[in-house]
């Protein structure tokens, strides 16, 4: 289980936060001209890295600020994490 | 009543023998003392069998002293106080307890399985495997039968378990895991620098190892240092000691788990296991080692066991495990055990040594022999012990004994640096598998990182404690480490194999060698998979004793070296851990949180039955004298339709929207148009989640320039609020919008029914009610029943309807105020059933329809989309897989029948014959209709809305029941909204 530094309410466990997916994820700026393939690629598909992923948590049970968050997924080690909202 | 015949004359530190204690093991009365296990009581009383074995059925004994014991497997109570497949060596004895050897009948000492050998033909290695192969008729009317009456470990309870289970959480600078010396030397030395240091140790008394045998610290008897150091550390308010805590589980970033079996008897309230979850900066890992069995024929007798549990069970109990013994090893520990047991009173057959020269004067040392063969079958009479080096027809010597100490060297416990994914490293020298690089922050100290001495583990103890209590920031000065004279413990060599017969790799699964030989024969190769197939180290002992021998008799049946067979993974939990103590505080009275709304208190003090909404209670229906529930319902709904009902809504989520970009940003969080909405007035919403399915709906009312509230479905409060601020923090952080989830700030109560306006007129005088002063969906700030209100003139029910909010510390007052207001217009308070049937009749939809699938075109909400603004979800509509022919869409269903009634889970059928078939559609949403006299529904049916007219079939085929319904517009009620106005 992770223990996860929020920038707001410090190192808490993983059990307060919600997962968001991948946080490199970008919504197109302009849906009506994106392409089907384009917009379901936005939707549906995601990257299943080895290693460091920079990901989406939301403090449901503290702060309620989504973070963005690097974590190695073969050993759940943390890199940096930041506020979503820069 | 039997006395104590094993119990020696004095000695044994942990028990009180002014304390006397009666127990009964497999319906037979013994005597122990105060502080025995169930393990060294049984010894005392010269019960030697006390298990059978899981495939064989061979008459079993005390193997060992602690968690690793892999025989003495026993059910403690009767019916719904048993507890199956605990260890005797773990159970704290205690007056009156009563224990049964498991895997038997009729008892552990008379056991037919046994007594035919039946079990043992049927189960060779990987029977499952090859059973299952065979012809399935053998398994049924062969197999099956006899392995379900033979195999298994204990019967389970009958009934609930109803012991008290706790759990605790806690945050440490230091968790310890394992009080022997390099553990408590760990624990003193992190705890003096001034780290906060959590001590967890399985046994009753700290010591580890030294329980078992005596050894010297600081020049005085080690134990009694133990002693001073924990007296020392349970003055320290920053440490905490945990004793019968086995640390069960390491899993991410430093999280420990520990179960503690406190002692029974301490109060009532002390709950059978307390499960603890420790974060900790950083750990010590000092479990110490498992002491190795000897492979030889029939190693698995009654009364051969392990040599440092022999000693123990003399040192600790002071319970001699016979009268006279061989000690067999091939390291140097044999000789302390052999004094240990003579100076305890037993007679020293002989120490077979399976090294060559040496050897010590004192003790009758056979040099260089080895057992070949245990003699006896239910217990143990004697060894056959041959040469090491000697011939196949060299003749061996019998010497007679009624137990055998057997050391055949230690295996660090691994399971928690590997359970960290930390590397393992094979040292081929000494023949041990040791702790390599660390997984999370730890350190491995003592014997479990291979150190086999006293002082080598103290040193390695203290050294340890001072790196994890410096790591996590603490570095007060701690003084000198302690020392002790007890400087070598020589390695044992690698020796495994000696001679055929049934030699026991692993006890309790009675894995022998030659399954693992046939394994190997059989073309299996991977360590993983041998285990699966012969299910060597799969017992609940999880190969504690067992994974080594099996590695290393593999490693020589494939010809390669230990290295490259490698291990099987280690999981948690190190022990076994009662499922009831995962779940404490997740099952019955006390999981969840509960939620009551302001008028909560209202609907006890009137009967309520109450229903579940999340975590909120909601008032199901208020029953009445004489009536059945469903009458009740038909009531409430009446009673509105017709006069005036009230309902208590203050269980929908409720959120303040304000700042300069509210309109921009409602705009694009519902599909429909929000920003065109006049102050003062509402709006019913959709709001879509990003693939375009419906995601919540409710209403947006505008109170000001800049400050909207709106609606949630109760379900959806903090999903919608997740959203929100997701949207507000990632997507379009530039907008200035401000989002607080008011749900608990407001309380509200809708009126409904056509007297709705003539109570709400009394109650608000100098509230307009007009429908030119306040039309629907309009929103007024008014005084009502004398308190500070916001009216909405909104319809769940389809009658002419208000809702009342007031902030939640005077949703009492406007209940009970209304409530009597109401008395001369028969005001009816309804619940959520009555609320269903009139939102059902009204084709209005909620989660059930909008169950994540569902566009608005589905819903026949289509319309609502904003065809001429951007939005969350809109672009997905446009895709071909949103927009294909045959989606299923709500439509209603008039059941043709007035009589039938609808069972749950229908679905919705061309015809009624019940064949398996797709269907058209299932049921969403049902319920019996007073107004119209028939059972109605709604239902998403494949292209429903062509279908209306038609006749289709609502069938449960789990029931057998079916019924014809014709398909009907979802608003079955009032469709063109005139009882709106009243
Ligand atoms: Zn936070």
């Amino acid at each position: 289980m992770l223990l996860i530094p929020c920038p707001f309410c410090g190192a808490r466990d993983e059990t307060e936060f919600v997962y968001g997916g991948d946080a490199g994820v970008e919504r197109p700026r302009n849906p009506e001209t994106t392409t089907d393939e384009a917009w379901t690629d936005y939707l549906c598909f995601r990257d299943n890295p080895q290693g460091m992923h920079r990901e989406l948590w939301f403090h449901r049970d503290g702060c309620q600020r989504w973070i963005t968050i690097e974590r190695d997924t073969r050993t759940h080690e943390l890199g940096a994490v930041r506020l979503s909202r820069s | 009543m039997r006395r104590q015949p094993f119990r020696a004359a004095e000695g044994g530190h942990l028990v009180d023998r002014s304390e006397p204690l009666r127990f009964d093991f497999d319906g037979h009365r013994y005597e122990g003392y105060q502080g025995d296990s169930l393990a060294s009581g049984l010894l005392a009383a010269g019960v030697r069998i006390v298990a059978r074995s899981f495939k064989y059925h061979r008459p079993r004994g005390v193997w060992g002293f602690g968690s690793e014991e892999p025989n003495a497997m026993v059910t403690t109570g009767i019916r719904e106080d048993a507890r199956a497949n605990l260890k005797a060596t773990e159970i704290l004895l205690s007056d009156g307890l009563e224990a049964f050897g498991q895997n038997a009948w009729p008892s552990v000492a008379w056991d037919m399985g046994g007594a035919v050998g039946l079990a043992g033909r049927l189960m060779p290695a990987g029977f499952y495997y090859k059973t299952f192969m065979a012809p399935t008729r053998g398994w049924s009317a062969l197999y099956e039968p006899l392995i379900r009456r033979m195999a298994g470990f204990g019967p389970a309870p009958a009934a609930p378990d109803d012991a008290f289970y706790a759990k605790r959480r806690i945050h440490a600078d230091v968790l310890v895991a394992g009080g022997g010396p390099a553990g408590v030397a760990a624990a003193l030395a992190a705890a003096r620098a001034g780290a906060r240091v959590v001590l967890a140790d399985e046994n009753v008394r700290f010591g580890g190892a030294l329980l078992r045998m005596p050894g010297e610290i600081e020049e005085g008897d080690g134990l009694a240092w133990i002693d001073t150091a924990i007296a020392e550390l349970e003055t320290m308010s920053h440490v905490c000691l945990l004793r019968r805590a086995t640390v069960t589980g390491y899993y991410d970033h430093n999280l420990l788990t520990v179960a503690e079996r406190p002692d029974d008897d301490v109060e009532p309230s002390t709950p059978a296991v307390r499960l603890w979850f420790v974060r900790a900066r950083d750990v010590v890992l000092a479990a110490g080692a498992h002491e190795r069995p000897l492979l030889f024929d029939g190693n698995d007798r009654p009364g051969v066991m392990s040599a440092s549990a022999a000693a123990g069970y003399a040192h600790a109990y002071g319970v001699l495990a016979g009268r006279q013994v061989v000690v067999a090893g091939n390291n140097d520990s044999i000789y302390a055990v052999a004094r240990l047991l003579r100076g305890a009173g037993v007679a020293i057959a002989a120490v077979a040594d399976s090294r060559s020269g040496g050897g010590v004067p004192d003790l009758p040392c056979r040099m260089g022999w080895v057992v070949e063969r245990a003699v006896g079958s239910r217990r143990v009479r004697g060894v056959l012990l041959r040469r090491a080096d000697g011939k196949p027809e060299d003749k061996g010597e019998r010497i007679a004994c009624d137990f055998v100490a057997m050391a055949g060297g230690w295996s660090p416990t691994l399971h928690l640096h590997a359970q960290a994914r930390g590397s393992l490293d094979y040292d081929e020298e000494r023949g041990l598998i040791l702790p390599g690089r660390a997984g999370g922050v730890n350190r491995s100290a003592g014997a479990a990182a291979g150190r086999f001495d006293l002082d080598g583990c103290l040193a390695e103890g203290w050294a340890a404690g001072l790196a994890a209590a410096t790591s996590s920031g603490h570095e007060r000065p701690v003084g000198p480490p302690p020392r002790s004279p007890n400087r070598s413990a020589g390695d044992a060599p690698v020796s495994w194999q000696v001679g055929p017969g049934k030699r026991f790799v692993d006890l309790q699964y009675d894995v022998t060698a030659a399954d693992i030989e046939l394994a190997a024969r059989e073309g299996y190769q991977s360590v993983e998979h041998v285990k699966r197939y012969t299910a060597l180290g799969m017992g609940t002992d999880q190969g504690k004793t067992s994974s080594m021998a099996g590695l290393v008799l593999l490693s020589e049946a494939l010809g390669r070296p230990v290295a490259r067979t490698g291990t099987t993974t280690f999981r948690p939990p190190y022990t076994p851990v009662p499922i009831a103590a995962m779940a404490a505080g997740l099952v019955g009275e006390g999981r969840d949180a509960l939620r009551r709304t302001a008028a909560d208190d209202w609907h006890e003090a009137q009967g309520a039955v109450f229903t579940a909404a999340g975590l909120w209670r909601r008032p199901r229906y208020y029953p009445r004298d004489g009536m059945e529930e469903v009458e009740t319902i038909e009531a409430e709904v009446r009673e509105t339709r017709g006069g005036v009902g009230i309902v208590d809504v203050g269980t929908l989520g409720k959120v303040d929207i304000q700042g300069r970009d509210a309109r921009v940003f409602l705009d694009l969080i519902y599909a429909n148009r929000i920003s065109t909405l006049g102050i003062g007035r509402g709006r019913y919403g959709l709001m879509l989640r990003e693939d375009g399915r419906v995601f919540d709906d409710g209403v947006i009312m505008r109170l000001g320039e800049h400050h909207f509230y709106l609606t949630t479905t109760t379900a959806h409060q903090h999903a919608v609020m997740q959203h929100i601020e997701f949207l507000l923090q990632t997507v379009w952080p530039e907008l200035e919008v401000y989002a607080s989830d008011v749900t608990e700030h407001w309380f509200a109560a809708a009126l409904a029914g056509p007297g709705s306006r003539a109570l709400l007129g009394r109650a608000a005088p100098e509230l307009d009610l007009s429908d030119a002063a306040f039309p629907m969906m309009a929103v007024r700030a008014a005084t009502v029943a004398g308190l500070s209100a916001l009216v909405f003139r909104m319809s769940y029910s389809g009658e002419l309807s208000y809702e009342i909010a007031v902030p939640a510390d005077h949703g009492l007052a406007l209940w009970t105020r209304l409530l009597s207001e109401g008395r001369e217009d028969d005001l009816t308070p309804y619940g959520t059933e009555a609320m269903g049937v009139m939102r059902i009749e009204k084709g209005h939809v909620t989660h059930a329809e909008a169950d994540g699938r569902t566009t608005p075109d589905d819903l026949g909400l289509g319309r609502m989309v904003s065809a001429d603004k951007r939005g969350v979800g809109k672009r997905s509509l446009d895709l071909p897989a949103l927009r294909q022919k045959g989606r299923r869409q709500l439509v209603g269903l008039s059941v043709i029948d007035t009589q039938a009634r609808i069972p749950p889970g229908c679905q919705v059928a061309e015809s009624s014959d019940m064949k398996p078939a797709p269907p058209l559609g299932h049921i969403t949403s049902f319920c019996y209709s007073p107004t119209f006299g028939r059972a109605i529904a709604l239902a998403l049916v494949e292209n429903g809305r062509a279908r209306t007219g038609q006749t289709v079939h609502i069938t449960s085929p789990m029931t057998g029941l079916s019924m014809a319904a014709e398909v009907v517009p979802p608003v079955f009620y009032d469709a063109q909204g005139t009882r709106l106005h009243g």
